[in-house]
């Protein structure tokens, strides 16, 4: 099952709408590359509120989303990382550099307004 | 042993079979919700540890139970080349198939305890476990049961 990219202003949300296999986290990381330049979008909101688990496959994947879409003009926040997937995260010691986080989609397009400004108190 | 699972691991779409797997075998030992994500997460890198150095295996997964706690026991099984090193496959930043090698060590640091046992030319092994401290009256419950068998 495929990610549903969708276009909001300047902004593309990504929602994960389940539990990813590898080759879907992969198809994520590409879609979000090329729709980048597609729609011309300054932002992305990944919501990983549906996924079970970032392992190190998944973290080296969404850190790649964000590198790349960086590269090609848009910042890339990721929203909705359940309590239990960050203490997993903590204590496997992954980290999502350069990825800004936020708690859900709200704040999430917060962050890239914020940023969008010039004011970049989230980031890293 | 009360409950056992086997998921045969050929293809990405197992390794979320597994995961979910075992994450339903935790809930039903009691352990939580955490718990539960942090042996998915190791599940998932000792699956992914199977499909990129073997190409298939399976990963059982089975309780355990003593005086003072609860287990789950995850055992991966492959019939790969085997790891050259053991050693230098739980280092960080060790990886030979273009990964960051972060995966095993990552794993090790989510669970109690963590062994493999790999023979070169003959496939690898990995058996992980996390324990949870058995609940107090349950503890006491299980004993005066023991004894009243004991006096019958």
């Amino acid at each position: 099952m495929s990610v549903p990219i969708l276009k909001q202003g300047d902004y593309l949300i990504a929602s994960i709408q389940s539990a990813l296999s590898d080759s879907e986290v992969l198809e994520l990381r590409d879609d979000l590359a090329e729709r980048v330049g597609q729609f011309r979008a300054r932002g992305i909101v990944v919501d990983v509120t549906a996924l079970d688990v970032i392992d190190s496959f998944a973290a080296r994947a969404l850190r790649t989303i964000g590198s790349t879409a960086k590269l090609r003009g848009a910042e890339t926040v990721l929203v909705g990382i359940q309590p239990d997937v960050a203490m997993a995260m903590v204590q496997f010691e992954l980290d999502l550099q350069p990825l800004h986080t936020a708690l859900d989609l709200e704040e999430g397009l917060a962050v890239l307004r914020r940023t969008a400004r010039g004011g970049d108190d989230d980031g890293p | 042993m009360d409950h056992e699972t086997c998921v045969e691991i050929e293809s990405d779409a197992d390794m979320v079979a597994a995961r979910a797997a075992g994450r339903a075998l935790a809930e039903r030992l009691g352990f939580s919700r955490t718990d539960g994500t942090l042996i998915a997460t190791a599940i998932s890198e000792v699956a992914r540890n199977i499909l990129v150095h073997a190409g298939c295996g399976e990963i059982l997964l089975h309780d355990v139970h003593e005086r003072d706690r609860h287990g789950i026991v995850v055992v991966a099984r492959d019939c790969g080349p085997g790891i050259q090193s053991v050693e230098l496959a739980l280092q960080d930043g060790w990886g030979s198939s273009g990964g960051l090698g972060l995966g095993l060590p990552g794993a090790r640091r989510l669970m109690d305890e963590f062994t493999i046992e790999s023979v070169p030319g003959d496939g690898t092994t990995v058996t992980m476990k996390k324990w949870r401290a058995r609940d107090p009256l349950e503890r006491l419950r299980r004993e005066r049961e023991q004894r009243e068998q004991v006096w019958a």
